[in-house]
């Protein structure tokens, strides 16, 4: 196969090129298919498994329980995929829920100065407060549980892509197509969906995408302090936060494998979001 | 109907004036030349004309009245280059009803091909494609038309065949045409009187 794209390509200039193409689509594959599985994986489990069985109480890893086992003889293996499973539910309704707040405003900019002017201000005053403080009080507010986090992630996350909309959207409202369609009658809500929206798509999706390892740590980070999904749940950060009393007895197993899973999770949407970004959009992916 | 320009001036932020004091009145039915130098405004003039800008100072009125802010414009503009002014994602067909279903007559006359309404902009040349900007540009409600160099890309016989077309339209619609060239001959063929750029700018 690649003696005969060596005699295709016969100049020594194209081959990199192909090869780091080649490279970007398999990096982008697997990530994708790693994150689909651990999804999906938070469906499939056995619920049985999630049960207490006092049975098998403590043990380390092993090839019948390959994460080990907690104190109330649940499989570790099992209430990863499920917490993994819920990580990636938070994120997704909450990074969705921010783009889609993104782009309002950002649409909302092109519509006349003053609503530029207002959309500015808001961007600048939810970056100004760190997310994590804005976060615990929306949370906390909200009341906890997976509607409380959602609603604060998504209530947090939204304006750093909104900056980023507002400047396509501008440049987009100066392109000369865009004025004509203004001169043809047509109406700011008109071009926008029409016009924008489209041409925003990519940038959105890839937006959205950078924005799941935020949400998903940050889902971590306040269940863990015990302001988020109900210690009921699974989720990762009920998780480390339970099994935080038990390392000091050796059962590392109960956090390490979980945190890992985490940080993978959170790494693959990252190294996605930036090789997707790289192909939709190289001049600032290059930054 | 007549489009008139009273005491225009306009500049780019702290610029020199562009032209001040500007004066220029269109009737219905006729076809001006505007010639002149480069870089002295002729192109915003036209952005200013079909209500693209804001001038700085005086007006721009149909019939006595300002320019109309929403809704379709009764002066429209032709840009030189076909490419910025359509949407590359939007397919040909799409592009040419943005201002509503065109004349067939026009189509036809433009010498435009029905099976390129199928394609994207991309697959279209220059000259093609400025077929399209042409024909989108006289709606129904198109009073008034300003060609800014129009047909500077195009070679002779197409030249000739779109302007044969546009003016036949403008008759049978009893258009207003401005048509800015840096051709005098096209100039000559075409108005019924020219203006010299440096003739009304002081
Ligand atoms: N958006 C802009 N910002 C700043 N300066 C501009 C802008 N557009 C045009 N200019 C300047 O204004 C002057 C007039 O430009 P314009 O395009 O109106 O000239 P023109 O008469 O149409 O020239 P040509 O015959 O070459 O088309 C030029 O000096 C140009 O550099
Ligand atoms: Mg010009």
């Amino acid at each position: 196969m690649s003696a005969h794209q060596a005699g295709q390509w016969p100049s020594a200039a194209p081959r990199p090129q192909i090869n780091r193409r080649r490279r970007t689509l398999t990096v982008i594959v697997c990530t994708a298919a790693f994150i689909i599985a651990a999804w999906l994986g938070g469906y499939l489990v056995n619920l049985e498994k999630l049960a207490t069985n006092l049975q098998s109480r403590n043990h380390a890893p092993s090839l019948q329980y390959l994460f080990g086992t907690d104190w109330l003889g649940r499989d570790m293996f099992t209430r990863t995929v499920k917490g993994l499973g819920l990580s990636i539910q938070v994120g997704l309704l909450a990074s969705v829920s921010s783009g889609v707040i993104a782009v309002m405003l950002g649409l909302l900019a092109s519509m006349g100065k003053i609503a530029d002017r207002i959309v500015s201000w808001l961007i600048d005053a939810f970056l100004s407060v760190p997310h994590l403080v804005s976060l615990i009080l929306l949370a906390f507010v909200m009341g906890g549980g997976m509607k409380g986090v959602v609603i604060g992630i998504a209530l947090t996350h939204w304006p750093s892509l909104a900056r980023i909309i507002r400047a396509e959207v501008m440049q987009l409202k100066s392109a000369k197509y865009v004025q004509i369609s203004r001169r043809m009658g047509r109406s700011s809500w008109w071009i926008a969906t029409r016009h924008m929206v489209p041409h925003l798509l990519p940038q959105l999706f890839v937006g959205v995408l950078l924005m799941f390892p935020h949400a998903i740590l940050h889902e971590a980070a306040i269940s863990f302090i015990g302001l988020g999904l109900s210690p009921h749940q699974p989720a990762i950060g009920i998780i480390l936060s339970e099994s935080m009393r038990y390392l000091s007895m050796g059962m590392w197993w109960l956090a390490f494998f979980p945190g890992l899973c985490l940080l993978l999770v959170v790494r693959s949407f990252d190294v996605l979001g930036e090789r997707l970004r790289g192909l939709v959009d190289p001049r600032r992916s290059r930054e | 109907m007549r489009l008139e320009a009273k005491k225009l001036g306009y500049r780019y932020a702290n610029d020199a004036w562009l032209f001040r004091k500007f004066d220029l009145s269109l009737q219905q039915g006729e076809t001006v030349g505007l010639v002149g130098p480069s870089g002295r405004g002729k192109t915003t003039l036209a952005r200013i004309l079909a209500g693209y800008d804001t001038p700085l100072e005086g007006t721009v009125m149909l019939d006595g009245q300002p320019l109309p802010k929403r809704g379709y414009h009764p002066v429209q503009l032709v840009f030189q280059h076909p490419e910025e002014a359509v949407n590359p994602r939007w397919r040909i067909g799409r592009i040419l009803n943005e201002g509503g279903q065109p004349d067939p007559f026009l189509l036809q006359e433009l010498g435009i091909d029905q099976g390129w309404l199928e394609r994207w902009p991309g697959e279209l040349s220059g000259g093609e494609l400025q077929r399209f900007c042409v024909a989108r540009a006289l709606g129904p409600q198109t009073r008034f038309l300003i060609a800014d160099e129009m047909t500077t890309m195009l070679d002779a016989v197409s030249q000739a065949q779109v302007w044969h077309s546009v003016l036949a339209i403008a008759k049978q619609r009893n258009l207003g045409l401005l048509v800015i060239s840096h051709e005098p001959s096209l100039i000559r063929r075409l108005c019924d009187r020219v203006i010299e750029w440096e003739s009304l700018v002081h």
